[in-house]
């Protein structure tokens, strides 16, 4: 035992000699491990990432909210079919309310309404098109995010009564109002105007296509006033008891707006309950398509990369032939021969890792720099297995050339010009 | 240079003092379709402390004769006792390990590691017989101190002259005081009066209580031991002590 620790370590001593002796083609033999662990790092800290911003963007909606709309979230099979649905009004919210509360043991909490549109807000000369405004009530603090910078969410008087008031979104706010203070001014939306009483924290985008903070939230009494209702963004929101029973609520939910509605038994559904985990079975297709082709490229890379190392291992058994002979004659075992040339090939390809991780975390770095909203991650989880990658191709590769070292024929070895 | 060169004596486990015993040896080659026959039936008898020269003309077995006493290849009939250890049947591992204990080898083109210094290269038999950092250190300085080296301890290959590079291999032969030094050509590489300096360091560590065999073709090398083994035709010619001054 203790024989094998000596012997590892002159090993060791000798294979950073051979490697520093010979730079330039020990560089060029790991050029395909360090594109190797480029590349699985790079796939493993998208997939991450794109996990990361999930999760991120999915803590905006709530992940115990269930949504009753005209057209489900994930592609479905027929445009017209959704196309020709009932509207989804402010009044079925009510009415679903009303089933909740007659439902023993339900397990849905509360329904709001939240109908949408999209409008121009201007204030002064500034203006803005395309604003997504949503009318709700202050049950919405129960569903949404409603957590406010300066001022604060609609109270229920407000949005009983429906008074001309509003709550805005940060880039709403800096682009109307730029440095000024926008709470108790007036802006308008469409032709009526409204009061700011409150401006959101900075909440982020969803997924990067829709931005919380570019919404402006009015009253939902103010909002059927001016506003039609019955648009392709109205919702009704549920919230959800427990959120570990999210598919019993869901059928629960469907009951009990088929009541809403008064569909018979043989109709079939005429509207979409969507949820937040629809998007992450959508977005899988596109991880598994980054997981294939990184492990196809990573594959690849460290397949061509453990032909070098095998190849540059058999020139160095080569080279080193009467070396071999030497060590055989001094008292080295077969075992000890072929350990100096596997830690050789793995010390290679360590180096080649060390080096492709080096290269992986400054490419994170600077994306990272550049672009600070990129959802980025990179794990300590990655490096060892980028390391543990290394070592195997090493050890794959290495073996080979290892064993017909340790296998020669002393006599011979020392002849060997 | 240091003329004491205290050997342990190492005893041997049959007969009184015989560290080699050889019995009717023979090795066959088969190359292609032809078998060749290099020893044909071999006997020798080597004692602790002799001073033995192997000569022969090239084909005569003379190398094939040293890798059987190296313990590099075994014979295919015939019997071989080293230290009372029948090694004829040994596998590679068991006779790495003898190697390593009993015996020192002097190549003629020195086979040192060309990266390494001298400390290291006289180190790495010890390295493989398990010895501690520390010590091997200690014992390798002091095989080069033997050596008359001690001011080239931390010289590498290429920075030291070929009588140099050849004392080094001699340290790395001596330092695990094995049962004997076996040298092939070991002034082959060197020019005459740096062979003759080898020479002399021989016959030092000779007189230190170690076992010599030299292989040469050189007369002139013979002359230095104190009997001299002659093949012919895989056979031995004639085995006699020499009139050493």
């Amino acid at each position: 035992m203790r024989r094998l620790i000596y012997e590892w370590a002159e090993s060791c001593r000798i294979a950073a000699q051979q490697i520093a002796a010979n730079r330039t083609r020990s560089f060029l033999t790991i050029l395909g491990v360090i594109i190797g662990i480029v590349a699985v790092t790079l796939m493993g800290t998208a997939i991450r990432g794109i996990d990361t911003g999930f999760d991120r963007s999915m803590s905006l909606l709530g992940d115990d909210v269930l949504y009753v709309e005209q057209w489900p979230w994930t592609p479905g099979e027929d445009f017209w079919l959704y196309r020709n649905r009932p509207d989804i009004k402010v009044a079925d919210a009510g009415r679903l309310n009303e089933v909740i509360a007659s439902t023993p043991n339900s397990r849905l909490r509360l329904a709001v309404p939240a109908p949408a549109t999209m409008e121009t807000v201007t204030y002064a000369k500034r203006q803005l098109s395309n604003v997504y405004i949503m009318g709700t009530t202050s049950d919405y603090a129960l569903i949404g995010i409603t957590d406010c910078r300066s001022g604060r969410f609609l109270n229920e008087p407000e949005s009983r009564g429906g008074r001309n008031v509003c709550v805005i979104g940060l880039d709403v706010a800096e682009n109307l109002f730029g440095a000024d203070d926008p709470l108790g001014k007036t802006l308008k939306i469409g032709n009526q105007g409204y009061q700011v009483i409150g401006v959101f924290e900075r909440q982020g985008s969803f997924l990067g296509l829709f931005s919380f903070d570019s919404q402006v939230v009015i009253p939902l009494a103010s909002y059927a006033k001016y506003f039609k209702t019955g648009s392709e963004n109205a919702s009704i929101r549920v919230k959800v008891k427990d959120r570990r029973q999210m598919d019993e609520a869901r059928e629960e939910l469907r009951g009990a707006f088929r009541r809403v509605r008064g569909l018979l038994p043989e109709q079939a559904d005429n509207f979409a309950i969507n949820e937040q985990q629809a998007f992450r079975s959508t977005l899988e297709p596109v991880k598994a398509g980054l997981a294939i082709a990184g492990l196809f490229i990573t594959g690849l890379a460290l397949f061509v990369g453990a032909i070098g190392i095998m190849n540059v291992t058999f020139v160095s058994v080569r080279e080193r032939t009467r070396e071999i002979g030497t060590r055989k004659a001094l008292g080295a075992r077969r075992r000890t021969i072929l350990m100096q040339f596997l830690i050789e090939a793995v010390a290679v390809c360590l180096l080649g890792g060390a080096i492709g991780l080096v290269l992986a975390f400054g490419l994170f770095t600077l994306v990272a720099s550049l672009f600070p909203s990129f959802p980025i991650q990179f794990s300590p989880f990655l490096v060892f297995v980028a390391l543990i990658i290394s070592v195997l191709t090493g050890i794959s590769s290495g073996f080979v050339p290892a064993w017909q070292a340790s296998s020669l024929n002393p006599v011979e070895a020392l002849r060997y010009e | 240079m240091p003329n004491e060169i205290a050997m342990e004596p190492r005893l041997a486990r049959s007969g009184a003092d015989v560290v080699i015993r050889i019995e009717g040896i023979t090795k066959r080659y088969v190359m292609g379709a032809t078998t060749v026959h290099a020893l044909k039936g071999i006997d020798l008898l080597i004692r602790r402390n002799e001073y033995l020269a192997v000569m022969g003309p090239s084909g005569s077995g003379k190398s094939t004769l040293m890798n059987m006493l190296g313990c590099l290849d075994t014979p295919t009939s015939g019997r071989y006792e080293f230290n009372g250890q029948d090694v004829a049947n040994m596998e590679d591992d068991e006779l790495a390990a003898i190697r390593n204990r009993e015996i020192g080898f002097v190549f003629q083109t020195f086979n040192l590691l060309p990266r390494s210094t001298s400390l290291q290269n006289v180190e790495l038999p010890l390295v493989y017989a398990g010895v501690p950092a520390s010590e091997r250190r200690h014992r390798a300085a002091e095989a080069l101190f033997r050596v008359g080296l001690m001011d080239r301890l931390h010289h590498k290959p290429n920075e030291l002259s070929g009588g140099q590079r050849q004392r080094v291999a001699i340290a790395r032969a001596l330092v695990n005081r094995p049962s004997i030094i076996l040298a092939d050509e070991p002034t082959g590489n060197l020019d005459s009066q740096t062979g003759r300096e080898i020479m002399t360091l021989f016959e030092n560590l000779h007189e230190g209580g170690n076992t010599i065999i030299v292989v040469t073709h050189e007369e002139a090398i013979a002359r230095h031991a104190r009997r001299v083994v002659r093949l012919r035709d895989g056979k031995i010619e004639s085995d006699h002590a020499t009139a050493h001054l």
